[in-house]
């Protein structure tokens, strides 16, 4: 016996191991946003990586759709705790973006149309752990997900795969984000279960 | 320091809908919180299972009372315990207050656009009750979407007279019969006149399931409020 919620029973005991702690499976896609969805088109598009030393490296959607392509597949967890497993993205490897970048930058901020950031290492999106992702489920990524293209940063709590993403800004410091700057956790592991300042 | 669970005893429900209830907590060394914050909820079976859901608080802090608003998600895992089955008097837990951007602070001065669809009403009633503990401050314009007048939450209060609280309600699939307006979802018409009341840097505050706040905030945009100025919750 527990001292808490007499006769509640629940469900959703199956594939725990998948389920960090604290979440529980969804089979929808609900929306987390602070404000109202942009309007960003893929005519004027560009994505644009910003050294710690002000060199950029910019490119238009079709430039980006000329690097090479991965089709991938991931279990993605909201830090509002719902989880959803499998879920099918299209897009390109960070890693692609970095080719031609000099840097020694541990940090990033990423920026989006409509003025959100978030902030995590610059480890944390190489080696083939971040895409710009432009398709979800065959196909092209709907505005309220963050389309023409998002940030898809799998491994953590969902706000850091920025919607609308436009583009990174390399750091030397770490620079808190939007929800990083009122409450989220710096770095979001869902696995340590790392919702709040101080978790 | 983490955001600490506390021990939270059911004080009191009361029927918002047939569907909806208000929950009052007792939660000893509640830290208070801000109009419009949220809660985690956590449940445990005997089995020590655990679930975990979040709850918007529905009425500003008043030392360790805290009111929830729950509406019954049909196969819900949660809802309909908190609703229905949790007897008085019992303890769940709480982990909060949670979400510092969908806020309204009572320092705050200017007018306020409010647009809730269905139970996004509940944070917005939080940042109602907390304005009229402030005096003699700028008017509160709400724009409340329900789908039968069956569903509208805080009906006494709402209809209560009230000089700083504007309310206005649309009906999405019956309106009430002699009722000017017809059933239909919020367009630009019924945002046009509140909007007119709002000063440049105005907030509004947008919740409800996301179809509703994606169209409503379009909306807003498109009549040329500043989207830095539109806050949004969505659940669903």
């Amino acid at each position: 016996m527990n001292s808490f919620s007499p006769g509640f029973q629940g469900r959703g005991r199956r594939m725990t191991d998948r389920l960090p702690p604290g979440q529980y499976p969804t089979e929808q896609f609900p929306v987390l946003s602070a404000g109202p969805t942009p309007n960003v088109p893929t005519e004027t598009w560009a994505f644009t990586v910003t050294t710690e030393t002000g060199e950029t490296h910019s490119w238009t959607w079709d430039r980006m759709m000329a690097l090479p392509q991965q089709e991938t597949l991931h279990d993605i967890h909201c830090v509002t705790r719902w989880s959803k497993f499998d879920t099918r993205w299209r897009g390109v490897p960070l890693d692609a973006f970095f080719e031609d970048v000099e840097t020694t930058a541990d940090y990033v901020v990423v920026h989006s149309y409509g003025g959100y950031t978030t902030n995590l290492p610059l480890e944390d999106l190489l080696d083939g752990k971040a895409w710009i992702a432009h398709t979800y489920d065959g196909y092209p990524l709907s505005p309220e997900h963050g389309g023409p293209a998002r940030l898809l940063v799998p491994h953590l709590y969902f706000w850091k795969s920025a919607k609308w993403v436009r583009g990174l800004q390399l750091t030397d410091e770490d620079e808190p984000g939007f929800w990083e700057g009122v409450g989220y956790h710096n770095y979001g592991d869902p696995w340590r279960e790392q919702r709040n300042w101080g978790d | 320091m983490a955001i600490a669970w506390h021990r939270a005893r059911l004080a009191a429900r009361l029927p918002q809908t047939a569907t909806a209830r208000s929950l009052v907590f007792t939660v000893p060394g509640w830290p208070g919180h801000l109009p419009g914050q949220h809660v985690d909820v956590r449940l445990t079976a005997d089995d020590g299972y655990q679930a975990v859901r979040s709850y918007s608080l529905a009425a500003p802090a008043d030392g360790d009372r805290i009111e929830l608003g729950v509406q019954t998600v049909p196969g819900g895992e949660v809802s309909p315990y908190l609703a229905d089955d949790l007897p008085s008097g019992a303890d769940v837990e709480v982990r909060g207050p949670l979400g510092n951007w969908f806020v309204w602070r009572p320092e705050q001065t200017e007018p306020v656009l409010l647009v809730a669809g269905g139970s996004g009403v509940v944070p917005l009633a939080a940042m109602i009750r907390a304005h009229r503990r402030v005096p003699s401050s700028n008017a509160f314009h709400l724009l409340y979407s329900v789908r039968t007048p069956d569903d509208v939450w805080y009906g006494d209060e709402l209809a209560a007279p009230d000089g700083h609280l504007d309310v206005r309600i649309v009906y999405t699939r019956q309106a009430p019969s002699g009722s000017p307006r017809g059933a239909g979802r919020i367009a630009a018409a019924d945002l046009a006149e509140p909007v007119t009341r709002l000063g440049a840097t105005s907030p509004a505050y947008v919740c409800g399931p996301t179809g509703f706040v994606e169209s409503v905030a379009s909306l807003l945009v498109d009549m040329g409020r500043d989207p830095a100025t539109i806050r949004t919750e969505r659940f669903g």
